[in-house]
């Protein structure tokens, strides 16, 4: 089967997703898509599988188009997909759910799990996947779940696959066997698209890469290329990024982080024996791909996480053991990655919103009764220096951008004493209007002599705001660099190769 | 997704006045009273449909339709108009005394549904549906009844002291449920669905036992001695009314609640956890420490309520006495919206519809018709979609559509 | 935006530890029952009585001493809290049919505890009969609820549903004077009732907690309303329905013990017999529970394989509230007759915690409705045996059992996933 992606484009609101990518697939071979966090591939692969139709361009399978209105359409089609997050019902055993949505039946309606499981068998068998029909999927490590998934796809006869970041997720042996496991099933004649952000990856596997950037195909290199001349194509040229600074004037160590582990619920360590710290005067920026540690390190520091072994201290106070409040009240300020979830109550007005970490005491509190004078005081206030866009500081802040409801939480946090801030994806899903006022105010406090922590997946902005750069990787720190380091090194470092 | 966008796009270049018209089309007020006239237009057709006088009339339909139809009209009339008078002036009474009587009914069936009330909607605001009223107001009642029957103390201090024990009482119940929600994660609602059963056992055996609260001389039905006279909450208007203090710690209940959720800084940690308990918890605030605080003042409230009911009926207490208040105060709190004007409106309905009973019952017309109409008013209140499908009113906040929209093509393109 | 989760498994993984809490509640309850009713028991006998006077098989009657056979009994409970704690240590869970082993043995213990001395004896026919007629509403809405919650959606409403069937079973029952027509009306009526709140809570997103309570409040509404402005105006012709014949299934029925208990029944019992089979079957051995569970546990993930989430909730939410339709005839036409006021009297509340008891699956949410119809007629039962016996705190029981079960100490008890969660095509 020849698969062609023409001309796609998608549009959301004034963001341009995709902007007129072509794409061909032909049978039997290996097609790497690579690009960055952000740069469209997901949407494209969403555009591909039905679940998003594109605003321009078409699809053609066999050099006819096609339309899909669903997932369904897809895979009728004979496209299986991989998502990064799997689709798998983890109390269901393998063998249910490769079949889930085209059970075998027996005479009365009855599920035919015996021939489930000699489908699972004979696909296993047939690419030495070594998958036991009947284990349950919650039971199974995560390089079999991804297995199980793609069984799931070849059961439906796909003869085109995507995987969608599938190594993300996936130990360096595991990593191995998946890339056996797409050669073996090209070779056979099933065609992949391979979503990836990983260099080492794409040098092993692809028989044609395209590189995407900001929506865009940028370039169609040779399999052969090196892996900085890849990383340079993929996070674009070196650019001048216009942002006064003064020179760094380093004082006290205000965080110290020291040989930190934190646990999540299944007991893995996503954080683990992390040691650093940040000085009073300069950006340390945590950088790193999504997922490697960072949401749960940022957690641990606020004292939202339970902190299983290490240490962490705030302007010399131990608050290894503290609750959310203390850690607050030693003067930590903290920026969530997700303010939707973690930094704003949609509900609140924009008044109310700006005290949601003071309503302890002064200043904005009188007793346990709210001083609403105060409140409305402070928050004209800070609507003014922080250039909030809004109609009033009682517009309710679901009703702002996102840009300004950002604004709103940088406002609170930078609004008050604090020694050290901790601030997680920072800009993401700001205009860039926003962007730039963010990353001043940050530099500014940074120059008023504060200690800032900057955790971001966007090495544009690490690189705008760090004096120093910390890159993460499942959990660890691979390297503390100073900000002069290329691009194409810190891209390796994010791969988990060590400088 | 394209389809709802295209439809979004359509909606914004109307003109200024009609989307003004829209915002306040959909709004709440409008949405209430609507609410409010189709539960009574629907309690009409219940009347009318199963009147035996009127399905003789519609037999002979055709013999005498105007017969038929003022049979109709009539019945609505009697119905209504009963309820009327039955709850706020009687029309036909020969002075004004007897003739504001019911309204003064009506403050009095108010008061502990209003109380009872503001214990739900508390809960409702920090992001719990606590329907555990009713166990707390049995504990309350328990605590109460253990005051006012055993110990003997003066006038006044009698009564504050068994309504101070129904409120402690009330609070531990509620209590319990806070820390088994906080340190087990416990769905609250199958909580307090067996903690409301376990207190009314609980109080059925206090009242069942000799030493403990059964009358003297009690033989098998679980009922106390009637309360002591010292610890009966009076008479507020003089022997002529029987509205009593309850009505006062009914007002005092209101300005308290509205003081604590609107004014206070525990009440805007208790919206916080409620709206956002993520946020929240950002924010420096125990979360499950904030579910302990509200549920144990939410069951203060219950156990206001619980002491209200106890100490101003004649007769020994019994569990009957509890009067399916805390089950009504999930309507009161849902039709009030959990503000403390709107539980007091809804206590006040709802205390109508309760001392209009009775001379709906004289007037020949059941009360019970206003069970589904209270059932359908709120019904309409909680399920927006319905009323405005019935009445073909607008969506509301297109923008706020539109943003969430948004939100969901920024959640695919990650 | 939300934050990305992290598939498992790319991080090292610390060590877990099981937990004891069902030997540790074993064990606490074998010592209770070794030392209440053992040692500190009460001095008499115990007569078991195992058979009807009716019946064709007699068995011998039992008498044993009441403190002696305590003790053996409470042993044997050590014994096997023993087992769990040992089952425990190798990091397994206390399967279900020890604890169920565990409970029968309890429940002789408690039984004979309560009869010591009584006459009557422990008249076991009469107690598994009522037992089993008295839990066939909470076992049909506890299957109305396990339908709804496999595939996400919280079943508040089965007191308004089971409430419904009661009704209307009686009235057309009486007005068509033909048993079976109250019966599938029943069921069409709180289907219908389910309906409303499947398309308010699948389609229009509105809390399916509210709807839940706001239609059981509802339907009460309506049906004091009817019963006392209608039926009662001429009971006679709206609110006679009597009740089925029971059935004595040949050969079965005479069965020593479970012949008189479970082959001599009405048919709203035997058709409860035969929907937890078949529900059992449909959920666990078919396509179409296939589907429903994976739309219970990843609507999501059901969805990317074409199966259409809002379809299948709708469907299982209206079957389900047939089935609960059914259990409400059987208030009326399968036990008692004609429609009182507010009949269901909460057991749709219980059946909802039959659901979670029974950990979601038919067979263990029918032994759990069992518990309770058990503790109901014990409640009868032990007041006439042993009078001044505190009858209120065995009703307390299951309620009791089922918060230390939602409370997680009786083991994690898992519900669907999804359950509770609208699911909105993005």
């Amino acid at each position: 089967m020849k698969l062609e992606l023409r001309n796609i484009t998608k549009r959301f609101g004034t963001l341009v997703a995709n902007d007129d990518i072509s794409l061909t697939l032909k049978p039997g071979e290996i097609h790497s898509l690579l690009g960055e966090n952000g740069a469209g591939k997901s949407t494209l692969m969403n555009v591909l599988y039905g679940l998003l139709q594109p605003d321009e361009g078409e699809i053609l399978i066999d050099e006819k188009p096609v339309k899909f209105y669903g997932p369904g359409d897809a895979m009728a089609a004979g496209i299986g997909m991989v998502h990064q997050h799997f689709m798998l019902i983890p109390v269901f055993t393998v063998a249910e759910n490769v079949v889930l949505g085209h059970e075998p039946t027996g005479k009365i309606g009855n599920l035919d799990l015996n021939a489930a499981r000699k489908l699972v068998k004979e696909i296993s068998d047939r690419f030495g996947f070594d998958i036991d029909p009947d284990a349950k999927v919650q039971d199974l490590p995560v390089g079999a779940q991804q297995r199980v998934e793609i069984i799931k796809s070849l059961a439906r006869n796909a003869k085109a696959l995507v995987l969608d970041e599938p190594t993300a997720v996936l130990t360096p042996q595991e990593t191995d066997e998946l890339m056996d496991i797409m050669r073996g099933l090209a070779k056979s004649g099933t065609s992949i698209i391979f979503i990836t952000h990983k260099l080492r990856e794409v040098q092993q596997v692809a028989d044609r890469i395209t590189v995407i950037r900001q929506g865009k195909v940028v370039a169609s290199p040779s399999p052969k290329a090196s892996a900085s001349e890849l990383a340079s194509l993929m996070v674009g040229r070196e650019v001048d990024l216009d942002v006064k600074r003064k020179p760094v004037k380093i004082g006290a160590e205000t965080l110290v982080v020291k040989e930190l582990t934190v646990l999540d619920d299944r007991q893995h360590q996503m954080v683990d024996g992390v040691t650093f710290s940040v000085h009073d005067g300069e950006v340390l920026a945590i950088a790193g791909v999504q997922g490697n540690g960072q949401t749960e390190l940022a957690e641990a520091i606020l004292g939202l996480r339970k902190i299983h072994s290490g240490s962490i201290e705030v302007a010399g106070q131990d608050v290894t053991k503290s609750s959310v409040r203390e850690v607050l009240e030693a003067g930590l300020g903290y920026i969530p990655e997700d303010r939707k979830k973690d930094g704003l109550v949609g509900e609140f007005s924009i008044a109310e919103n700006l005290m949601l970490d003071g309503s302890f005491g002064a200043p904005f509190a009188k007793g346990v009764q709210v001083d609403f004078a105060k409140r409305d005081e402070i928050a004209e206030k800070l609507i003014q220096e922080f250039d909030i866009r809004t109609p009033s500081a009682q517009t309710l802040a679901k009703q702002l951008s996102g840009g300004n409801q950002q604004k709103v939480v940088v406002a609170r946090e930078l609004g008050r004493e604090l020694k050290v801030l901790v601030a997680s994806q920072p800009t993401r899903g700001v205009d860039v209007g926003s962007i730039e006022f963010i990353h001043e105010q940050i530099i500014s406090a940074r120059d008023a002599g504060k200690a800032l922590l900057i955790i971001s997946t966007e090495l544009d902005e690490v690189l705008a705001l760090a004096d120093r750069i910390a890159v993460m990787y499942r959990g660890r720190i691979v390297g503390i660099v100073d900000s002069k380091t290329t691009r194409e090194k810190l891209g390796k470092m994010m791969a988990g190769i060590a400088a | 997704m394209s389809k709802k966008e295209l439809k979004l796009a359509e909606l914004e270049p109307e003109s200024k006045e009609v989307s003004v018209l829209k915002e306040i089309m959909s709004g709440d007020p409008v949405r209430i009273a609507l609410s409010v006239l189709l539960g009574f237009f629907i309690g009409a057709i219940f009347m009318v449909v199963f009147n035996p006088d009127v399905v003789k009339s519609w037999s002979n339909f055709g013999a005498d339709p105007n017969y038929a139809l003022s049979t109709v009209w009539w019945t609505i009339q009697d119905g209504y108009g009963a309820l009327f008078s039955g709850s706020i002036y009687n029309l036909n009474a020969d002075n004004f005394i007897n003739g504001i009587r019911p309204l003064t009914e009506t403050l009095r069936f108010a008061g502990p549904l209003i109380m009872a009330g503001l214990a739900v909607s508390l809960t409702f605001r920090v992001g719990l549906f606590n329907i555990g009223a009713t166990g707390q107001m049995m504990v309350g009642l328990a605590g109460a009844t253990f005051v006012s029957t055993r110990l003997h103390m003066p006038q006044v201090i009698h009564m504050l002291v068994a309504v101070l024990a129904a409120i402690l009482c009330s609070m531990v119940w509620g209590i319990i449920v806070g820390i088994l929600k906080a340190r087990t994660g416990a769905h609250e609602v199958i909580v307090t669905i067996m903690l409301n059963y376990v207190a009314t056992d609980l109080f059925t055996y206090f009242l069942r036992e000799p030493g403990l609260l059964l009358e003297a001389n009690g033989g098998g039905t679980p009922k106390s001695d009637h309360p002591d006279g010292t610890a009966m909450m009076g008479a507020l208007l003089g022997p002529s009314f029987k509205l009593n203090y309850g009505l006062i710690f009914a007002a005092i209940a209101v300005f308290v609640y509205w003081w604590l959720m609107e004014r206070s800084t525990f009440g805007f940690r208790f919206r916080m956890v409620g709206h956002n308990a993520s946020a929240a918890r950002a924010a420096g605030i125990k979360v499950e420490n904030t579910f302990v605080w509200a549920l144990a003042i939410s069951a203060a409230f219950a156990g206001l309520a619980a002491a209200t009911q106890g100490l101003s009926m004649d007769g020994g207490l019994t569990t009957s006495i509890e009067a399916g208040i805390g089950f009504d105060a999930i309507t009161v709190a849902l039709l009030g919206g959990s503000r403390a004007g709107g539980v007091v409106m809804a206590g006040l309905l709802f205390g109508a519809f309760k001392a209009g009973s009775s001379s709906m019952q004289v007037a020949g017309v059941s009360p019970e018709v206003l069970g589904v109409v209270k059932a359908l008013i709120v019904l309409f209140i909680a399920a927006p979609p319905i009323i405005r499908a019935l009445y073909r009113l607008p969506k509301p906040e297109p923008k706020v559509f539109a943003a969430i929209q948004q939100a969901k093509a920024a959640k695919v393109i990650k | 935006m939300s934050k990305i989760e992290v598939t498992p498994g790319m991080f090292s993984k610390a060590e877990t530890k099981p937990s004891l809490k069902a030997p540790i509640t074993m064990l606490a309850s074998a010592l209770m029952v070794l030392v209440f009713f053992g040692f500190l028991g009460k001095a008499g006998n115990i007569t078991y009585v195992w058979s009807d006077k009716r019946e064709v098989v007699q068995l011998p009657v039992y008498t044993v001493n009441s403190m002696f056979f305590c003790i053996v009994l409470g042993a044997l409970l050590l014994a096997i809290g023993g087992i769990s704690l040992v089952i425990n240590l190798q990091k397994k869970r206390t399967p279900f049919w020890l604890i169920a082993i565990f409970g029968f043995i309890a429940m002789m213990a408690l039984l004979g505890w309560l009869a010591t001395g009584a006459i009557q004896g422990v008249q076991m026919i009469f107690i598994l009969s009522n037992t089993l007629v008295l839990a066939i509403p909470l076992i049909l809405g506890g299957m109305a609820g396990l339908m709804s919650e496999r595939v996400g959606v919280v079943n508040i409403a089965i007191e308004g549903q089971l409430l419904t069937g009661a009704f209307v079973s009686a009235v057309v029952s009486t007005m068509t004077g033909n048993l079976y027509l109250g019966l599938v009306a029943a069921m069409i009526a709180s289907g219908l009732v389910s309906m409303v709140l499947a398309s308010l809570a699948i389609k229009y997103l509105v809390d399916q907690i509210i709807i839940g309570v706001l239609l059981n409040v509802l339907v009460i509404g309506v049906t004091n309303f009817l019963h006392s402005a209608w039926l009662d105006n001429d009971s006679a012709h709206l609110n006679f329905p009597g009740t089925f014949d029971k059935i004595a299934i040949p050969f079965l029925s005479d069965l020593p013990i479970l012949g008189q208990v479970l082959f001599n029944n009405r048919i709203t019992v035997y058709l409860m017999f035969l929907i937890v089979p078949v529900l059992w079957y449909i959920l666990f051995r078919t396509k179409l529970g296939l589907r429903a569970r994976a739309v219970g546990e990843h609507p999501l993930a059901a969805d990317t394989v074409g199966i259409n989430v809002g379809r299948t909730r709708f469907w299982w939410v209206t079957i389900g509230g047939m089935v609960a339709g059914l259990g409400g005839a059987a208030l009326t036409i399968g036990n008692v007759g004609s429609f009182g006021r507010e009949m269901s009297g909460g057991q749709g509340f219980i059946a909802l915690a039959v659901v979670i008891l029974g950990r979601w699956q038919p067979i263990y949410v029918t032994l759990s409705a069992l518990l309770f119809g058990f503790t109901i007629i014990l409640r009868v039962w032990a007041n006439q045996v042993s009078p001044g016996i505190p009858v209120d705190f065995i009703t307390m029981v299951p309620y009791l059992v089922t918060l230390v079960a939602v409370a997680g100490f009786a083991g994690k008890v898992r519900p669907p996933a999804a359950s509770g969660q609208p699911y909105e095509k993005g």
